[in-house]
């Protein structure tokens, strides 16, 4: 797998492309641009002499754990939302997955709900899917289920991983609660620009075989490869045959990691799927304005001969089902694998780092992956939590019952349209025969804000995107998965080859 | 803003590679809704020997003496010596609070993760990235040297070292400017209204269907 020095500069290769675009041509005098480039230029708004820019935010993610400082902020300082249709605003992270008609039982987490409905009502905000609406979910997962992330957008929100929207070629990233109050008060961030990153899979994951990695194993294996730091200071663009072969889905799931290698921003560039996944979304453009969106939609991609600072190539033919071992989403290997030996990791910052997470996770190194006996799974988060990882992850349950020493099994759908449609398609009944618990949506055990939580020593197969110490739980083991691995691993009470039982 | 200037302080060093802002400051204290009273519980679940949870006194807690921010010869620490990839994970500014209100205002490390360096900016919280060997030997130095007091000149861009070595840093201008004068950035910003505006115009041309509410 070549890749280039950091720093040599690389351009962009058109034969990458598995798909010919209808692009149009541009005048030879024209420099050609990234993605990342074109979404760049079309938002800056000022430029100041050390390069730092103000650019322009066209849609405002908000949910209810980042924001309230941030409207305190504008009332304390006498002021008001710059432009309140850029808003669309929900509550996800402290909101129970279980009975929710009857409130939220935890004091602190109510207050913080309740308090974000009042500052919806109190500065106006008209794009509320509060607690109780048919649509709340994560805003992750709402936000383009909406048709609210369109192509050639600028996308914030106080949450890491707003980087997920980028699949809609949108330049996507997180933000601080202080930023969340520029924004509210100014339509702009300011801003340096990121150096960056093409990351090209490559390999043919249709082609007649059974089994073909997913979005999730694929991303995992990018993180094993550049490290978590490995993006940071970068926007990554992923191309490549084995991306474009991916579902909507699978794209914001991948673009949704890109946070975990360090990047603030991933990004995929539009074809045919953006265009259609978009058509008749309640907000995106009506059908009077379609085809000029759509029609300025498809310019956004790079151009040839644009160049990259950065290259990482990855073969996906080689990307095996992927479990995460340690406390950081690097620590990852594949299925057939063992659990590394710190002893023979050379760099002792390293080497620490690993031993620290082996004794955390409990796990002696060599140990064989498929050995890891688990205790709950968690399918659910803005990683997983649509309806095609409920489809994958049902299609591996169905007929099949979870074993004996799995203590906690559980579906969080991402939203609530994505819930009504899993029932649609009696996915529900599929997880409750296999004795899976079928809960509301929610951020739920992602990181456990509510009532679902891991307790110290219980460990986990979760199809969320981080294993840090405790972030399902003060003292809870987390392994992360694709959606599929962690229904093979309900059935198997262990981490398990879902190709096997395909 | 609290600007910073020139600050000299006791300096702690925390020995780990990618601290990540869970471990900063675990979620459960993310559900306040103030911005204040972060402090007492940066670094919970390494600092306390108990689960620690919001509305409990922290001040009856046993502290876990192994980890150096509750050693004594690191008592009153106000700089924080790190490792690389610091901040990683969330977005929560949560973590720079925390550290900040610890009494923290500098954190040193080869690197940091792009959004939490970017909070600690708004925060007046200066981070400082240095070579992996410049690290390095400010780990021997600190563990070797009780009561190290080092000092940052943000003006000139310098950590000193008493009676040793000085390193230069790098830092945007206009970061630079803002925290060496405590401006608010929202104030700024607002300097250049008419830009915002006319921007606006010419995009609702070139793309109407960012402004739903300019449809007739």
């Amino acid at each position: 797998m070549p890749e280039s020095v950091p720093g040599n500069a690389v351009a962009y290769n058109p034969a990458m492309r598995s798909s010919p675009q209808s692009t149009p041509q541009l005048p030879p005098q024209a420099r050609p641009r990234t993605l990342y480039d074109k979404l760049w230029d079309a938002h800056v708004v000022h430029t100041e002499s050390d390069g730092t820019a103000l650019i322009y935010i066209d849609r405002h993610l908000v949910h209810e754990v980042t924001s309230p400082q941030a409207f305190e902020g504008l009332e304390i300082n006498g002021r008001k939302p710059w432009r309140l249709k850029s808003i669309l605003a929900t509550s996800d992270h402290n909101v129970p997955t279980v009975g929710r008609h009857e409130g939220i039982s935890d004091a602190v987490s109510r207050l913080q709900v309740e308090t974000l409905d009042k500052n919806i009502k109190k500065f106006g905000v008209g794009d509320y899917f509060g607690m109780n609406d048919s649509r709340q979910g994560i805003v992750h997962v709402i936000g383009p289920e909406q048709g609210a992330t369109l192509p050639g957008m600028t996308v914030v929100c106080g949450d890491s991983h707003t980087s997920t929207h980028g699949a809609f070629a949108a330049l996507a990233f997180g933000i601080g609660t202080s930023e969340v109050e520029h924004v509210m008060a100014t339509q702009c961030l300011v801003a340096k620009k990121s150096k960056s990153l093409l990351i090209r899979v490559e390999g043919k994951v249709g082609g007649g075989r059974r089994w073909q990695p997913t979005a999730k194993d694929i991303v995992l294996a990018i993180i094993g490869k550049i490290g978590t730091a490995g993006g940071t200071g970068y926007a990554i663009e992923f191309a490549g045959s084995a991306i474009r072969a991916l579902s909507m889905e699978g794209r914001m799931t991948v673009c949704n990691m890109a946070i975990e290698a360090g990047a603030r921003a991933g990004m995929v560039a539009v074809d045919d799927k953006t265009i259609d996944y978009l058509r008749g979304r309640p907000y995106a453009p009506p059908a009077a304005q379609f085809d000029q969106a759509s029609a300025h939609w498809r310019s956004l991609h790079s151009d040839e001969g644009a160049v990259f600072d950065r290259v990482v190539e990855l073969d996906a033919t080689n990307v095996m089902p992927q479990v995460t071992w340690g406390t950081s989403p690097e620590m990852v290997a594949g299925i057939a694998a063992n659990v590394p030996d710190p002893a023979k990791e050379t760099d002792p910052v390293k080497r620490e780092a690993m031993e620290r997470a082996l004794q955390y996770m409990g796990i002696d190194p060599g140990t064989p992956i498929s050995q890891i006996k688990i205790d709950k799974v968690f399918i659910g988060s803005c990683t997983n939590s649509r309806i095609e990882d409920l489809r994958a992850a049902a299609g591996v349950l169905r007929g099949r019952h979870i074993a004996s020493n799995i203590t906690l099994a559980m579906v969080v759908p991402g939203s609530g349209l994505v819930k009504r449609q899993a029932e649609a398609e009696g996915l529900d009944k599929v997880f409750l025969a296999a004795g899976f618990e079928w809960r509301d949506p929610g951020c739920s055990m992602c990181l456990g804000m509510n009532d679902d939580r891991l307790s110290p020593g219980e460990r986990c197969a979760s199809t969320s995107n981080r294993n840090f110490e405790g972030r399902q739980g003060a003292g809870g083991r987390t392994h992360l998965v694709s959606p599929e691995m962690a229904a093979a691993a309900a059935i198997a009470g262990r981490f398990a080859d879902v190709r096997d039982i395909l | 803003m609290e600007p910073f200037r020139v600050h000299t302080g006791l300096m702690v060093p925390l020995d780990r590679a990618n601290v990540d802002t869970d471990a900063i400051i675990p979620k459960q204290f993310l559900k306040s809704i103030k911005r204040t009273g972060f402090g007492e519980n940066a670094f919970d679940e390494w600092r306390y020997m108990d689960h620690g949870e919001p509305g409990v006194d922290n001040s009856k807690r046993a502290l876990n003496p192994n980890f150096a921010l509750n050693q004594p010869r690191y008592k009153g620490a106000t700089i924080l010596l790190a490792r690389k990839n610091f901040g990683c994970g969330s977005s929560r500014e949560h973590a720079p609070w925390a550290l900040q209100q610890f009494g923290f205002r500098a954190i040193i490390a080869p690197s940091f993760a792009d959004i939490f360096y970017n909070n600690c900016f708004k925060n007046g919280l200066l981070p400082i990235v240095l070579s992996e060997l410049q690290v390095d030997h400010l780990f021997n130095v600190v563990m070797a040297t009780s009561g190290l007091r080092l000092t940052i000149d943000l003006e000139r861009q310098l950590v000193e070292v008493p009676g040793g070595e000085v390193y230069q840093f790098e830092v945007d201008d206009s970061r630079k400017q803002s925290l060496l004068n405590g401006w608010d950035e929202i104030g700024l910003t607002l300097r250049h209204v008419d830009k915002i505006r006319a921007y606006e115009q010419s995009r609702a041309i070139r793309e109407p269907w960012i402004f739903p509410e300019q449809r007739g």
